[in-house]
């Protein structure tokens, strides 16, 4: 009996809540919707939409003229390819190695996810993921690892990500490990080594364009001592571009050596005690406990610093406005130039192309980092 | 707390505040103190006009010197924002498409007006200009009343400087090498490669190089290949002009022609400093009155930095015209041919010179959407810049980056004499960019819609490359080619036609 009296109250109860408080969530969560959607949903679809227009500014206002997937029909197979992709030709032996192994690793992925009877969504992600992956490594290979070929904006982006995170990494770890020793001045270093972080990209760009000056700059007489004033580093693509990686390379390896010495600083110390208890060395320490600890912490950052990493702009816009050539330029670099000449759907396109590759980065990272836990649990 | 109480403490509250800020009811009267007499209101006080131009420091010292002069004369207040020169045009453009409307006042390059002017932003200025006898219109050279000042007939800018490119010579160096200044393309070369070859040193030790041109990308270089090239390309007289074709509007950038443009603009830079193809006009500029040079491509600003103090060339420089080829392109055939009576009727001893007005010279124009009154203080204030008395000292400073444009300054060498120029120096100045501006096969600059796109995007691009060694001759020209052509399809080819004509229709 009561079963069936509370079955019936339920309902006639909500009835008789009052409208206001039905409509209270809601109207509660609406300024903070309304917020998202402005900030970031609205100008993602208008971005969009500009992707697919052509603008034009004329008598009485602003013309725009749908023109679909022109702009990316542009890009991709128009006059505008040879600047995304660069020139393509035949890899060099380590192109085609380089090549082999992903080609070898995705393979491996898609049929380990068959073998595992895994479901058709994941065997899908997985061969639309090796697809990608295996164009963009032909892309790499066919151009910045081939003798005739030359990289176009997508793979000099890629490059800076690559070997900027890397070396980022590494140096910020090194300088984190030094600083959490017991050691003289390392409050010192700590306060010297943040400094470049906190100077604009702009100032390091100028800063490394000074410094890189073989004629004129503050270190014209360490170059004229070591027989190189005739060398100008940005008439080299190789020059130029190591030039942007050290600029980058100096600005950003502070963030990442400030959040790891935080995270070294906070593991546990009981487990490095008993390790050394039990005559473990300095080596199996870092291998089998710090790292381990600052595993979490370091995925974010990587992560962070990669989707960051993928937008630079300041260092070769100011130290060689992209050149020479475009053997410096970046999506978007890229990007911003066309905008100046008012070729906004353009660089709308651009904006997007570089958002889809990413999104694709960023979850191929995380995917990865997932099953390795997983198998490593 | 119930309603009552609340309304209470509000009123208390409220009272107050009313208090603190009231003034006191009854101040004791002040004896009357004597007052000063009033200045007179000046004009423009309490107006303040909003300026924008590039981060020079050229043109930006000019404006803000004489924007305080203008200040302190009518009360009026300017501000100078610059920004680099490769955002200007899509700055100004922004302001204006948005409505935010934040300059009232913009100088800019002339050839970008039709992209302004079409969609209505700035403010007719013919009827300011006519009854404005202080402004001395006449006086400016039929060229930049035209081509820098008016479209469609009507006046929507003032020129405040003239633009064209000549070739600098070091005259010492010709005179030491037994080098005659270029007459021809080639003889450029020779000149460049002979004192490249002679491994000559500044007195503090430093190398002298054949020849420096500013090659920067994304910059203000995209000019000097067209410098070469329309040599090349323009025989007929100015209504050819050296762009595109005429009938069908296909570009002219794509032939034997400028194909040897480019050869010869790859070959300057074997003379040059090694990082030329990163040097901007103000690091060439720098290196020539450093000594450093024996011969440059640059508008007027040479001649007058030359005299500047702290320079190492005074009366060094020599100036001459463009060089010019004795090959041009026959239209009909696509080929570079020798010239002849009727192929180059413009030609001295043989020679085809096509003096290129590039850029136009920087000049100022109003916002159409700012307060009248501010409209009003902002064209005193260009008129100011403009007249006589401020032109005819401002041109013969170099910092200023304004070149003669008007009459009485190719007249007058007084004033470029009190500058420091040597009578000699300043006939050969003044003579190269006369010889320029009467010249009847000068070459226009593109004056076309969005001819930024077309000049700093598209050839801009490919010539770097071609300069980085990208990618050769024929795949430069290729991509200029396709790259003109797609935006001449997406903004339509007869209106681009009709609007290529109508410039090349300016008079001279």
């Amino acid at each position: 009996m009561s079963a069936i009296a509370s079955s019936v109250n339920i309902p006639a109860v909500r009835a008789r809540a009052p409208l206001s408080e039905r409509l209270a969530p809601a109207a509660f969560l609406l300024p903070a919707v309304l917020v998202v959607l402005f900030v970031s949903i609205f100008p993602l679809i208008l971005s969009l939409f500009l992707s697919l227009s052509r603008l034009r500014f004329e008598a009485g206002g602003l013309k725009v003229q749908f023109v679909a997937l022109d702009n990316y029909r542009k890009l991709l197979f128009g006059s505008e390819q040879k600047v995304l992709f660069g020139t393509v030709a035949s890899p060099s032996l380590v192109g085609w190695i380089v090549l082999a192994v992903v080609v070898l690793l995705t393979s491996a992925a898609v049929y380990r996810a068959i073998r595992d009877a895994r479901s058709v969504r994941v065997i899908a992600g997985r061969a639309i993921a090796a697809v990608v992956l295996i164009g963009l490594t032909y892309l790499v290979a066919a151009s910045l690892l081939s003798p005739e070929g030359r990289p176009g904006t997508l793979v000099v982006t890629m490059l800076y990500v690559a070997v900027g995170i890397t070396v980022q990494y590494l140096l910020g770890l090194v300088l984190a490990l030094l600083c959490a020793q017991q050691l003289p001045g390392r409050r010192f270093f700590r306060v010297v080594f943040l400094l470049p972080m906190m100077i604009t990209p702009v100032g390091v760009g100028y800063l490394f364009r000074m410094l890189a000056d073989t004629n004129k700059g503050p270190l014209e007489p360490l170059w004229v001592a070591l027989g190189m004033q005739d060398f100008a580093w940005s008439n080299n693509a190789w020059g130029a571009r190591i030039a942007v990686m050290i600029g980058d390379v100096w600005q950003w390896t502070p963030f990442m050596f400030i959040v790891l010495l935080a995270a070294i600083e906070a593991q546990e110390i009981e487990p490095i005690e008993a390790a050394i208890v039990d005559g473990a060395s300095s080596w199996d320490i870092f291998r089998h406990i710090t790292l381990p600890a600052i595993l979490p912490v370091s995925t974010t950052l990587i992560l962070i610093r990669m989707i960051e990493a993928f937008k630079i702009i300041d260092l070769p816009n100011i130290l060689t406005n992209g050149g020479p050539g475009t053997a410096t330029e970046t999506m978007t670099l890229y990007a911003y130039r066309i905008w100046r000449a008012l070729d906004i759907g353009g660089s709308a396109a651009i904006a997007y192309l570089l958002l889809f590759l990413v999104t694709f980065f960023a979850m191929l990272y995380v995917r990865v980092l997932r099953s390795h836990v997983s198998a490593t649990a | 707390m119930n309603l009552k109480k609340l309304t209470t403490l509000m009123a208390l509250g409220a009272v107050v505040l009313a208090a603190c800020a009231a003034p006191p009811a009854a101040a004791p009267a002040q004896p009357a103190q004597p007052t000063q007499p009033a200045e007179p209101a000046k004009k423009f006080a309490g107006i303040t006009v909003n300026a924008i131009t590039f981060s020079g420091p050229q043109i930006a010292e000019p404006m803000q010197r004489r924007g305080k002069e203008f200040s302190e004369m009518t009360g009026a207040t300017i501000n100078v924002v610059t920004v680099p020169f490769a955002d200007l045009y899509q700055k100004i453009l922004n302001d204006f498409a948005t409505g935010t409307n934040s300059f009232d006042v913009i100088v800019f390059a002339p050839q970008w007006m039709v992209d302004y002017i079409e969609p209505g932003y700035l403010e007719d200025l013919t009827d300011r200009v006519k009854a404005d006898p202080d402004i001395q219109w006449d006086d400016i050279g039929l060229f930049f009343r035209d081509f820098s000042a008016t479209y469609n007939g009507r006046i929507y800018t003032i020129p405040l400087d003239g633009d064209f490119q000549m070739v600098y010579y070091r005259t010492d160096i010709a005179k030491e090498l037994g080098l005659q200044p270029p007459k021809t393309w080639d003889d450029y070369i020779a000149f460049a490669k002979a004192v490249s070859e002679k491994q000559l040193t500044t007195d503090d030790g430093k190398p002298v190089y054949g020849s420096c041109i500013a090659k920067k990308k994304a910059a203000q270089s995209y000019w000097m290949i067209t410098s070469i090239a329309s040599a090349f390309i323009q025989s007929q007289g100015t209504g050819q002009g050296a762009f595109f074709d005429l009938e069908t509007f296909k570009p002219l950038y794509n032939n034997e022609a400028f194909a040897r443009a480019l050869e010869i603009y790859k070959e300057t830079t074997q003379y040059g400093p090694p990082d030329e193809i990163n040097l901007d006009v103000g690091d060439t500029r720098g290196l020539w009155t450093a000594g450093q040079c024996a011969l440059t491509i640059d508008w007027g600003d040479i001649g007058t930095l030359a005299i500047e103090e702290g320079s190492k060339v005074k009366d060094k420089t020599g100036a001459v015209i463009l060089p010019g080829s004795k090959q041009v392109l026959d239209r009909k055939t696509g080929k570079l041919t020798d010239c002849t009576p009727e192929l180059c009727p413009h030609a001295i001893d043989g020679v085809n010179h096509a003096p290129f007005a590039a850029f136009g010279g920087w000049s100022g124009a109003i916002n159409k959407a700012s307060k009248p009154e501010v409209k009003d203080a902002a064209f005193a204030y260009l008129s100011y810049m403009n007249q006589p008395a401020q032109s005819n000292v401002d041109v013969t400073i170099g910092k200023t980056g304004f070149n003669p444009y008007r009459v009485s300054q190719f007249k007058n060498l007084d004033n470029w004499i009190k500058a420091g120029m040597s009578e000699q120096a300043a006939k050969d100045y003044l003579g190269a960019i006369e010889a320029s501006l009467n010249s009847p096969n000068m070459v226009l600059d593109l004056r076309i819609p969005q001819n930024q796109y077309y000049q700093g995007i598209v050839l801009d691009g490919a010539i770097a490359k071609f300069l980085a060694g990208e990618q050769d001759i024929a795949a430069t020209m290729k991509e200029i080619e396709d790259g003109w052509e797609q935006k001449t399809e997406e903004l339509g080819r007869d209106k681009q036609l009709a609007a290529y004509k109508a410039t090349l229709g300016v008079q001279k």
